[in-house]
């Protein structure tokens, strides 16, 4: 079957789609956004954790045919996700991307390749990632930069029980996950330092 | 296979009808694990995401008709007042992404005992309304689980919708699980107080083939409060009455041994959560009479 779908912007269409396909393989394998990753394809770890209409799902639990018409982010389209939100909050819209076809069409990646996201800016709660060690393998780092990303646009201030919960769903083998509340609370701290200043 | 999307209710009615075998699929969260690991390959699935209704609530005088595919984040965040026990279930659903897709539509459509919305619905009370293109009907909860993963609908009947009791006292749910998120329940207990009928119920999950209440440790319990006007004295429940009801809710529990957790084990911890979510409930009952009074 065929598949439409807005995939960070871009209106996408995938052909001879299988019925029981889960959206995070038509992402992996029919769009080539591999970013999304694929583990446990039961909704346990998280790794494949994309936007679906604004709201974080495993990706690998949603049929293909249920995205539909949908709107998906994957973490290669944060940055300009996160860039468009700031925009937005700064002319008093607060919230999702842009969702007119019309800016659909217009949009573009940054950079000097839209798949592996080389040279483009980051979203800031990428770079307070990196700044805080908090990707090893880097394997659970597109869900939980996804997941995160979520939390702190309803909950700019978040305590850490706030973000233990909103990270629960995700899981990390590496790191132990306290660099990566040092990430959240640092993404946290530089977006609120950015608002008083 | 096929993959159906229907537009409205009407047309996933007639299509069920139509194809019986059809596997309906809302928030995905059991079905695509099923076909993500090959157990199951239904020959039809059907895609009710498309129904807008099925993902509303209203709230009635007397009961709250939840929409079947209602997400648990939905549920947390506005009904918590309603249906205080089911929100704190739905609280311990997995993970903040399961919890936005899933609903307690498919819960009773699993028909898992180990789903975490079965006690809370039993505790509250509950009807389901399945229709189909020869009408609808009202299933009470205490006869919609047959069997394991088994429930009473008939091959062209969808759920539309959960009919549940809104609370007139404390509620609570209680899970044992090895962390707070991403745990199926070793066992789970839903008990509420319903000081208008002056009864008490129970709902247990993961203890027996299907979930259960405990009917023999609420007849008990109903008898002892009333026997000592705990209802209007609001006194501290006797230690031995909350005993042997915990003890009547671990022997109405019919468990198995398997990799979360032992029958004696789930026995022994159903007691527990009785005892618990009992002395918990009748707290804060006792709080909100005080507070009733102190105004009066």
């Amino acid at each position: 079957m065929r598949v439409n779908l807005t995939v960070n912007g871009r209106p996408q269409q995938a052909d001879d789609v299988w019925e029981g396909e889960s959206l995070l393989y038509v992402l992996r394998e029919r769009m080539g956004l591999p970013g999304s990753k694929n583990a446990c394809e039961q909704g346990e770890c998280g790794s494949c954790t994309v936007r679906l209409d604004g709201v974080p799902v495993c990706s690998c639990l949603v049929a293909a045919g249920q995205a539909e018409g949908r709107e998906v982010v994957t973490v290669e389209g944060l940055a300009e996700f996160a860039r468009r939100r700031a925009g937005d909050t700064a002319s008093g819209v607060r919230g999702g991307a842009d969702a007119s076809l019309d800016a659909a069409r217009r949009w573009q990646a940054g950079g000097t390749d839209s798949q592996t996201g080389e040279n483009i800016e980051l979203a800031p709660v990428q770079q307070a990632f990196i700044d805080a060690g908090a990707v090893q393998c880097g394997f659970c780092t597109p869900g939980l930069l996804v997941a995160a990303d979520e939390m702190l646009e309803h909950n700019p201030d978040p305590t850490d029980e706030d973000i233990r919960e909103a990270l629960s769903g995700n899981l990390c083998r590496c790191t132990g996950y306290e660099k990566i509340m040092d990430a959240v609370r640092l993404a946290a701290a530089r977006r609120s330092e950015g608002a008083t200043t | 296979m096929d993959f159906l999307r229907p537009a409205s209710w009407e047309e996933a009615l007639a299509a069920k009808a139509e194809h019986p075998t059809a596997v309906p699929i809302a928030g995905g969260t059991d079905v695509m694990v099923e076909i993500n690991f090959d157990h199951r390959r239904p020959d039809v699935l059907m895609d009710l995401g498309r129904i807008g209704d099925l993902t509303e609530w209203e709230v009635g005088e007397d009961s709250v008709r939840l929409g079947a595919s209602v997400p648990y984040t939905r549920i947390m965040e506005n009904l918590r007042t309603e249906l205080p026990g089911l929100a704190l279930a739905s609280h311990t659903v997995a993970s903040p992404q399961i919890r936005n897709r899933g609903g307690v539509g498919g819960n009773l459509g699993t028909a898992s005992p180990a789903g975490d919305a079965h006690p809370a619905l039993l505790a509250a009370g509950a009807e389901v309304e399945a229709e189909s293109v020869r009408g609808t009907r009202r299933i009470p909860i205490d006869a919609f689980y047959t069997g394991v993963k088994r429930n009473s609908l008939e091959p062209d009947e969808l759920i539309r919708a959960v009919h549940i009791r809104k609370a007139e006292g404390p509620q609570q749910f209680s899970k044992v699980g090895t962390r707070n998120a991403m745990v199926i329940a070793v066992c789970a207990f839903g008990l509420a107080l319903h000081p208008g009928s002056r009864t008490v119920r129970t709902g247990i999950g993961s203890a027996a083939p299907t979930p259960i209440r405990a009917t023999a440790a609420e007849e008990f319990l109903n008898a002892a409060l009333e026997d000592g006007g705990f209802w209007e004295n609001g006194k501290i429940v006797t230690p031995s009455a909350v005993k042997r009801f915990a003890d009547l809710c671990s022997a109405a529990c019919n468990p198995i041994d398997d990799v979360r957790g032992t029958a004696d084990y789930r026995r022994h911890a159903v007691g527990v959560m009785a005892r618990r979510t009992l002395t918990w409930t009748w707290e804060s009952y006792r709080g909100a009479r005080r507070t009733t009074e102190g105004a009066a």
